[in-house]
Order: C-alpha cells, then structure tokens, then sequence
C-alpha cells in the first residue's frame, strides 16, 4: 500500500501539469514524452525567480539575502526531516522546496526576523505540503500557505514595512519605516498615489520581492519563452484585477487608484506569474483555469478597496485554491464517445 | 462480582482513549474548538459538560423502561435542557467572568453530541451504575482533551498556561493560536497524534 503511494507524487504532477498552450491539454492517449521532469521544470523556475530575488537584495540590501537564505535553508531542512521521519524518497533536490523558500521570502517585509520566517517556512512544508502527501497533493500553495500562516501569527511584524535602501540613503540613514503604496492609498487621508514608475521598477515600500514589477516580469517572461506556463493565468489574472478596478475607476476616479496601479502594486505581478500559475494548485481545463484567474481578479480588488486589509493577493489565491478541486470536477472535458448523455 | 467490576471499569477506561470524545470519536469538536485559547476556559466547559453528561445519563437510564422508544429523543433533550440550563445559571452566578468567556457554548451543550449519543448509545440500555462510570469516563476524557488542546494553544497564544507565564520576554506569542485557525491546526495535530498512537499500540498487540 504505501509503496504504491510513494511513487505517484512524480508521476502524477508530470502527467497533469504539462503546461503551455500547446502542452497544457489534457486529452486521451497517444502522448508523446516532452523530456520535462520535475526537476527541471523547478530548476527554471528557481532561474526564473533570480531578476525578483536580485532586485530585492538591490533594493533591500543585505536584509533580504539573509531572509532569503533563511527562508530556503529551512524549507529544505523540513522537507528532508518529514521526509526521513515517514520514511518516503527524499526529493529536497528536486528543487520544489527551494521554490517555496524563495517565493515566501518575496513575500515578507524587509525588517522581518529571521526566527519568523523560518518558523514560516516549516509551516510552509510541513502544513501546505508534506501534510498532504508531498509535491502534487498539496491543495494550496505552500508559500502562501506560510505567508497566511505568519500574517496571523505576527500580524504586527508582517505590517512594519521600511523604505528601500536606494530612498533611505538620501536621508542618510539605514532604515526608515515607511507604508507601502496601497496602504498610503488606502489609509493616509488625503489619498498618496505612488507613481507608476517607481512601481514598475520597484523603488517603494513593500514585501521584499514584490516591489519591482519589471524584475518579476521578466521572470515571468522566461518562464512563458520554457512553455512552463501559459498566457492566460498570469495575464487573466491581471487582466481581471484591471478590469475590475477600472469598473471601481469609472465609478470615482478621486476615491478609487486606476487599474495600472493596481496590477502594479502590491503583489498582484509576483502572484500573477508565480502563484496563480503553480501546477499543482490552479485548475487543470482551460475553462476551469478562465474560472480561477476572473474570480481570483475580482477578490483581490474587492479585499483592497472594500475589505480591511491593504492587500489581497494572498487570500484571492489561496481561497481559489481551495475550490480548485471544484473546478476541475466541474470542468471535466467529454470523454470521448460519451455522447450527449451526462 | 469482580466479573462486573471489571467491565464496570471498562466502562470508565474506554473514554479516556479508545473512545475519547473529540479526538477518537470526533464528537464535541465545536465547544473543542471554539472555547480551549485558554486552559480555564477548557477545564470550565469540560466541568459543565462533565455535569450534565452525568445527571442526563443517570435520568435516562433511570427512565429507560418508562419512555416510549417514540419520543426518547424528545424526552432526552428535555431532560439535557433541564441541567444546561442549570450548569448555565450556576456558572453564570458563581464565576461570571468565565460564564462570560464561554458565551454561547454553555447553552450549546444541548445539542452536544457526546451527551445525546451517550443517552442514546448507552444509557438508554445500561443500568443507572454502569451508565454512571460511562458518562464520568467519557466526561473526565473529554476534560483531558480541552485541558491538552487549550494548554497548547495558551501557550503559543500567550506564553502562559492557566495565566502563570511559562514562557519569557523573548517569545513572541503566536496570535493565530489563539484564533480560530489555531484551534483547527492544533486539533488536526492532536487526532492525528492519537491516530498514530493507538495504531502503532495495535500494531505492537496483534504483532505479538
């Protein structure tokens, strides 16, 4: 019995997340062997993660380095120590871990210590993972499962954000603490919209490895150029961040940020192509992923501009990774011969 | 006779593990849940549980021949009713402070699992004496288990267990142990954990 168990995570997650347009559709046999392996669909993502992990120890200093270093290091320790304890194959070096362990340090403020963010980063594997039987089981992502995980442990901590070493310098000091732009948009009377600009290329206050839009979008391009994900996830998703803050836009333009704001703040970017597109916890069907990504869009707008939180990338994504199981049953494609019936 | 004692104590033993409320049987998992952030809070509910799981299985077993199978359900509820709403108002006049932290989950007793399914599980087809040491074996187990989910959750929440801090300044208590997420984590860890032992106490029984 647990035999059998032991060899299907890898088996499973190749053959359901074949990713790409022309690659990601699940149809009956004959199949043709791609050559991906788990390892080697990580190994780009990791090299796809470099341009966000670059700019954040550019724009953070050594901070997010060692948050980095931390967050990984630990990731990969609770994955080995699960591993050894249930006696199961080790894969610490199939490089899923070491994912997990870098999109969790994007994701946390630059002053955060590091004891919390290792205690994330076990919670991260041990709770969004290995709990459930290891990389292809997981219902959400881990990542953000520790990123939830340390917002309600240490909601005080998760919230001090400072400004980015290239703007501390100027007042010739270390630190200063500072709110990220969709707080000063939401919170500070009268309203402070951040330029685009600086959002683009990640000058601001923020989560370590969500600030710089354009670091993070190359990434994502690299990815998308491997055909290890497709168009639709991270571009409907922002697209319906977008359209769903235009519609917010339209209504009160002096109230409401425009919808560039929007997909650039925040961590709508490091989401869109890193998170929603995950393999094992977004939906599987074209119609189901179409699904995901719109109501994913709509939530995140909703928890910004009419919920109590700042932002809502997290939540968006994992509540829609929690019905992905939904998704998938409902969006079954025929099989073929069945017919009309149902 | 020491036949009788015997399985007489085996009705008390089995629901301190084999049958612990909420953590073999899964039943009473709401109170479980909602009132152990801290461990006074849990060794209240468990107190009031405790009572009325008591006085409702003596009243049942004692009017199990007289009541129409019909209308055992109704009649049941009504004889738990009667002593909620007494441990309600006790708890209420004697320590408001706690009566206030538990809220709505004294009166929830009513509909709590444990009590009905013990009432229709046992009581109704024990005599009054073995329906006595079920109902305190089951009672003192489900104790046991609000003592352990809320020790663990006032420790991490606060650093404290029974409000004597254990844990010092440099801790950083974590808030979500104390919120309604914790409760789950800690509980999916606590079945999982007396999941795990009793199999490998059965493994190392039959393995002999």
């Amino acid at each position: 019995m647990d035999e059998k168990i032991q060899n299907k995570p890898q088996e499973k997650s190749k053959e359901t997340t074949q990713p790409t347009i022309d690659r990601l559709v699940v149809s009956s046999s004959p199949h043709f062997s791609t050559g991906d392996s788990v390892p080697k669909i990580m190994h780009a993502v990791i090299l796809a993660l470099l341009p966000a992990s670059a700019a954040s120890i550019y724009f953070f200093g050594l901070n997010a380095l060692l948050l980095g270093l931390t967050c990984v290091i630990a990731c990969m320790l609770t994955e080995y120590a699960i591993q050894k304890i249930r006696r199961k194959p080790i894969t610490v070096w199939d490089g899923s871990a070491i994912i997990t362990g870098i999109l969790l340090a994007l994701t946390l403020p630059p002053a955060f210590p590091l004891y919390a963010a290792a205690l994330g980063s076990i919670v991260a594997i041990g709770l969004g993972k290995q709990i459930f039987g290891g990389l292809g089981y997981n219902i959400f992502n881990p990542a953000l499962l520790g990123r939830a995980f340390l917002q309600a442990t240490y909601p005080v901590m998760i919230t001090t954000w400072s400004e980015p070493l290239t703007k501390a310098a100027k007042h010739g000091i270390d630190a200063v603490s500072a709110a990220t732009p969709l707080a000063l948009m939401k919170f500070v009377e009268p309203k402070v919209m951040t330029p685009h600009l600086d959002l683009f290329f990640g000058n601001v206050a923020g989560s370590i490895g969500e600030t710089s839009a354009f670091a993070i979008i190359l990434g994502g391009l690299y990815l998308r150029y491997k055909g290890y994900i497709n168009w639709k996830m991270p571009l409907g998703y922002l697209g319906s961040i977008a359209f769903f803050g235009w519609l917010f836009y339209l209504a009160n333009p002096q109230k409401y940020p425009d919808p560039l704001f929007h997909i650039l703040a925040g961590g709508a970017m490091l989401g869109a192509w890193f998170m929603v597109t995950d393999m094992v916890t977004s939906p599987t069907t074209s119609v189901g992923q179409w699904i995901f990504v719109v109501v994913a869009g709509f939530l995140v707008v909703i928890i910004r501009l009419l919920g109590g939180l700042p932002e809502g990338v997290m939540y968006s994504i994992l509540l829609m990774n929690a019905i992905t199981p939904l998704i998938n049953r409902h969006t079954k494609p025929k099989v073929f011969g069945e017919g009309n019936q149902s | 006779m020491a036949n009788n004692n015997q399985s007489l104590w085996h009705e008390f033993k089995k629901g301190l593990w084999d049958e612990i409320p909420p953590f073999r049987l899964v039943l009473g998992t709401c109170p479980t849940l909602a009132v152990t952030n801290s461990v006074i809070n849990g060794i209240a509910m468990g107190l009031a549980t405790l009572f009325v799981l008591l006085c409702s299985n003596i009243s049942v077993s004692a009017i199990r021949k007289i009541v129409p199978s019909e209308v055992r359900i109704a009649a049941y509820v009504v004889i738990i009713a009667l002593y909620v709403t007494v441990a309600d108002m006790f708890l209420a006049a004697m320590f408001p402070p706690i009566s206030k932290a538990l809220g709505p989950y004294v009166p929830l007793i009513v509909v709590n699992c444990i009590i009905l399914g013990r009432a229709e599980g046992f009581a109704q087809k024990h005599p009054i004496v073995p329906s006595i040491m079920d109902a305190l074996g089951i009672g003192i187990g489900f104790i046991m288990s609000l003592i352990v989910m809320g020790s663990i959750r006032e420790l991490l929440g606060f650093g404290s267990i029974l409000d004597i801090k254990l844990l010092g300044n440099w801790f950083e208590p974590w808030i979500v142990m104390i919120l309604p997420a914790g409760a789950f984590f800690v509980f999916g860890f606590l079945v999982a954990l007396t999941n795990y032992l009793s199999r490998k106490k059965a493994t190392e029984t039959h393995g002999h």
